[in-house]
């Protein structure tokens, strides 16, 4: 197939019947990643979606790429490997919250550390709901699930914490409910060289329903969010009148004509500034105080795992030049028995 | 040599080096025995390693040991020393229970000091009456002493010049077994080839060393010892897990794969690791991992994306992995796993070897899982096992568990390098590009060996989907139906079974009109078969066999093993693969001899043995 087809969100999809429960984020987050492959072309014979335990990581078999449904909490692992054995690769990992902050935190963190070229979806909906219904690590702290019948005593993870705290290169996230949002970021992740954590707040209908609704509700959503683009203002709100600003070292939302406040104060979002400062603070914004922040948030440049490798390989190989294992033998101690 | 040195003239012989774990012992040894092996002689070393990295020097726990055995018809280390070699009184105290009846102690005097026997808690003054050692067999040195005369002009700080000792007694031991010191020479101004001055000095006082046993010591018997008739080649001094990371690349040259590790740091396996880390100058991609874990999912991974994938270990970490390796079953994918196994369980004696791994690694994982299990006989075997391993895993998509251990892993062999054509070639079953439309699904198997096709992502028209979960046999979609399940399951166990095919028989080995047939697996080879051999040299009516594969076993293990009176299953372990042949060979009385001490076999405790079960 040449190289320059175009190819349509159609062109990704297999021929599974897709059986996440009606009404699912699921369903409408399968369908921006679809989209986001075929707009950024990379030929589904290219592509390998790798995903761990959980409903979100049944999504491969509703792949039309090379795909991988593995064990619970190793698919980042999986994922390197895929990446390492074979560069060529457009690789993807789909974790939920479960799968890819409890059981494989320490294979997150450490793809994240190594910036290995993965885009990695996570899918959080603060809840497990494969096995139906118990607290997940990005539970909210008192929250009543079936395995915590009285509330949880324990704080959650914002991933994007981790994700900085790992040295990351790339943070976006999105909303289940804003397709044009998660095309957008998942292209970009797509696009970025190195680990991209894509965090999509998902809502599982079941057991966890309307966990994200304070900020997903179409009513309120321009209020509560605001869409990140780099080297633009920070700007949200219906009206586009609210802006970010700082205040001494803290952010805070203004409304521009509103004690003082002009457009000119209004801060402009810079994704690719090595210090993650600024994007921990607009990463933990969460919709109360300040709008919750989707887009790119976090895009720097770094060299990755796999590049690393791939160059050492052929460096050394170049220098030393053996062409097979026995000249590397030869090349030590040795002696003839004739 | 000089006429007046008697000279002694033996089939082997067994020296041992001993000292304080940062004294050097393990140098002076490995060049011995490649120098020993260089003119000839068949060699077999062990390293006796301390757990402690330096524990406090001069100490009964920091102290170290490498045992050479030298000679002809050598298959093991030597169950104990002709010659010790005891740089300190800790390494006298804790080695002289390796020393054969008569055998010669060398001691360097200037480190058996009062409060160098203090350290090493003794509680006289006078180390050799207080072990009962008779003073003609030691031959006391001034060690330290004589290598700083020998360096005083060399530039070298005190500190550097004492770290020569060791070369100063591998000098000495030079002269006693008249070994040639120019190729030892040699040897050391490779290793210190970026430190030429270093270099220098112990080149030096491996050659004072050398004169000093020559001119003083001229009564004390010098030996000689026998060549063995060896195949022509070029040969190296070859350790266990520098075999079996050698034996993956060349298994990955001959199936033209890159070859990918996948790994975690664990003692005693580490050394794989460190090895193909190095081999990145001929292609290998060498991962050192977050975890065990991920050390077998990588590896997984690379194979999914068509790699020769391997992951190496030692028996905790094929423990963590054991999930990972039910998914390789489950997906059906060639991957390579080495267990080099250490005293269990838990942390157990990491340093140290057993074999009570194999059922872990032939049941350990949840499911009916059935795997590929061989095991490795010889440092040099572990070669030929790694590339065996891989050619099964790759032609018959299945995950294979390598076992070594301890053992073999740190003991070293002459090994002859073989050319590229002396190994077989590995074919894996591709998919082939006609089949895109025809039909191909990704559990579709061959009829006759059951084995799935491989499609490697990025080619084109094979795009699918692998998984955990049951898939149905034709479709490959996910699949929870009853018979579906019983016929998986079915399939999975028949593609291991067939592998019978291509595995080598059993064959007999000492004498096989015996009525006693010895039974051993994996690294305790050398010494069942010296102890064998030993008997019927003797007249003693012996056979023996031994597995390198497990599971499948071979197409002969119940025909031969139901032809003798009287069957003896030696394993160290309390009785794993007896219990496994009992389950597969109904009727049959298998005797059991087990060692659980962290320790190899004896040849000596082998022989007193199968002596007693002759008798009965």
């Amino acid at each position: 197939m040449e190289e320059n087809k175009k190819y349509t969100a159609q062109d990704y999809k297999s021929d599974q019947y897709v059986r996440w429960c009606p009404g699912c984020g699921d369903h409408a987050i399968l369908n921006a990643l679809q989209k986001a492959m075929a707009e950024v072309g990379i030929p589904p014979y290219k592509t390998a979606v790798i995903s761990g335990i959980g409903c979100s990581s049944r999504l491969p078999y509703y792949m039309g790429t090379y795909g991988f449904h593995t064990i619970h909490g190793r698919a980042g692992a999986i994922a390197t490997g895929v990446k390492v054995a074979n560069p060529e690769l457009a690789v993807w990992q789909v974790s939920g919250d479960g799968d890819g902050l409890a059981i494989g935190g320490n294979h997150f963190i450490h793809e994240v550390r190594r910036n290995i070229d993965i885009n990695i979806l996570l899918l959080n909906n603060k809840i497990y709901g494969l096995t139906k219904g118990q607290y997940s690590p990005t539970t909210d702290r008192g929250a009543v699930t079936k395995s915590s019948p009285y509330g949880t005593v324990e704080d959650p993870f914002i991933p994007a914490e981790l994700v900085f705290g790992a040295r990351g290169t790339f943070f976006a996230r999105s909303l289940d409910v804003d397709t044009a949002t998660s095309v957008e970021v998942l292209a970009a992740a797509a696009r970025h060289k190195g680990a991209s954590v894509v965090e999509i707040l998902q809502n599982c209908v079941i057991f966890n329903n309307n966990i994200h609704s304070y900020i997903t509700d179409k009513e309120v959503r321009a209020e509560r969010t605001i869409h990140l683009h780099h080297g633009e203002k920070m700007l949200f709100g219906k009206e586009m009148n609210r802006g970010l600003v700082l205040d001494g070292h803290l952010l805070k939302a203004i409304t521009i004509g509103e004690d003082g406040y002009t457009i000119d104060d209004v801060l402009v979002h810079d994704a690719t500034t090595q210090n993650f400062v600024m994007h921990q603070m607009l990463a933990m914004m969460d919709g109360h105080e300040l709008p919750l922040a989707i887009g790119v948030i976090r895009n720097v440049e770094a060299p990755t795992y796999d590049g690393e490798v791939t160059r050492q390989v052929e460096e050394v190989r170049q220098k030393k030049n053996y062409p097979t294992l026995r000249d590397v033998i030869l090349s030590g101690d040795t002696w003839e028995v004739k | 040599m000089t006429e007046s040195t008697k000279v002694k003239v033996l089939d082997k012989v067994v020296v041992r080096f001993s000292g304080d774990s940062g004294d050097g012992m393990q140098l002076a040894g490995n060049i011995f025995s490649s120098i020993s092996a260089a003119i000839g002689n068949e060699i077999s070393t062990f390293p006796d390693y301390p757990a402690e990295i330096r524990a406090p020097q001069g100490t009964l726990s920091g102290v170290s040991g490498f045992q050479v055995h030298i000679g002809k018809g050598v298959y093991t280390p030597g169950d104990k020393a002709d010659v010790l070699v005891a740089m300190n009184p800790a390494a006298l105290k804790t080695n002289i229970k390796f020393l054969k009846k008569g055998g010669v102690v060398i001691i360097d005097t200037d480190s058996f000091k009062e409060s160098d026997l203090k350290k090493a808690l003794y509680n006289t003054n006078d180390a050799i009456t207080e072990l009962g050692i008779d003073p003609s067999q030691v031959m006391t040195v001034a060690i330290t002493t004589h290598t700083k005369e020998a360096l005083a002009d060399s530039g070298l700080d005190l500190k550097s010049i004492v770290r020569c000792k060791n070369i100063f007694a591998l000098g000495l031991v030079c002269w006693l077994f008249d070994r040639p010191v120019s190729q030892a020479g040699l040897m050391l101004s490779h290793k210190f080839a970026k430190k030429p001055t270093v270099a220098e000095a112990n080149i030096k006082v491996l050659n004072d060393g050398y004169n000093y046993g020559h001119n003083i010591h001229a009564s004390v018997s010098t030996y000689r010892i026998e060549s063995a008739s060896v195949k022509k080649g070029t040969y190296t001094d070859v350790n266990g897990n520098t075999a079996t990371a050698w034996g993956l690349i060349a298994a990955a040259e001959k199936a033209k794969l890159p070859l990918y590790l996948g790994s975690y740091p664990i003692t005693p396996a580490t050394d794989i690791l460190h090895e193909l880390a190095k081999r990145k100058d001929v292609g290998v991609k060498a991962c050192q991992m977050e975890d065990e874990i991920a050390g077998a999912c990588s590896a997984i991974g690379a194979a999914f994306a068509g790699n020769l994938a391997a992951t190496s270990t030692s028996g905790p970490g094929l423990a963590l992995k054991s999930e990972a390796l039910g998914l390789a079953v489950m997906a059906e994918l060639p991957l390579v796993v080495i267990d080099v196994q250490r005293g269990g369980p838990s942390t157990g004696l990491p340093t140290k070897t057993e074999q009570t791994d194999l059922l872990q690694a032939l049941y350990g994982r949840n499911g009916e899982s059935p795997i590929v299990v061989v095991a490795a006989s010889t440092p040099a075997n572990c070669f030929d096992m790694a590339f065996n391993a891989a050619k099964i895993a790759l032609e018959h998509m299945t995950p294979v568990i390598l076992l070594t251990d301890g053992f073999i892993a740190n003991g070293s062999t002459a090994w002859r390098i073989p050319e590229a054509d002396e190994y077989p070639e590995i074919r894996p079953n591709y998919v082939k590009p006609e089949m895109a439309d025809n039909g191909w699904r990704p559990y579709l198997r061959d009829p006759e060996t059951y084995v799935r096709h491989w499609a490697i992502p990025g080619t084109e028209g094979f795009m699918h989907r692998l998984g955990g979960l049951e898939k149905d046999a034709k479709t490959g979609a996910i699949s929870t139906e009853p018979s579906n399940h019983a016929r998986m399951v079915a399939a999975r166990q028949a593609k291991i079974d067939y592998i019978v095919n291509d595995i080598p028989d059993l064959k007999v080995l000492g004498n096989p009109d015996s009525d006693l047939l010895v039974i051993g697996w994996g690294g305790t080879y050398g010494h069942i078969y010296s102890a064998v051999t030993e008997m019927c040299n003797a007249g003693q009516s012996v056979a023996m066999i031994h597995f390198n594969y497990i599971n499948p076993l071979p197409r002969n293990t119940e025909e031969i093993i139901r032809r003798y009176k009287k069957v003896v299953v030696c394993e160290l372990n309390n009785g794993q693969f007896a219990s496994y042949l009992s389950g597969k060979i109904h009727g049959v009385d298998f005797l059991r001899y087990n060692k659980i001490e962290a320790q190899p076999f004896t040849t000596s405790e082998l022989v007193e043995h199968f002596a007693h079960l002759l008798e009965k």
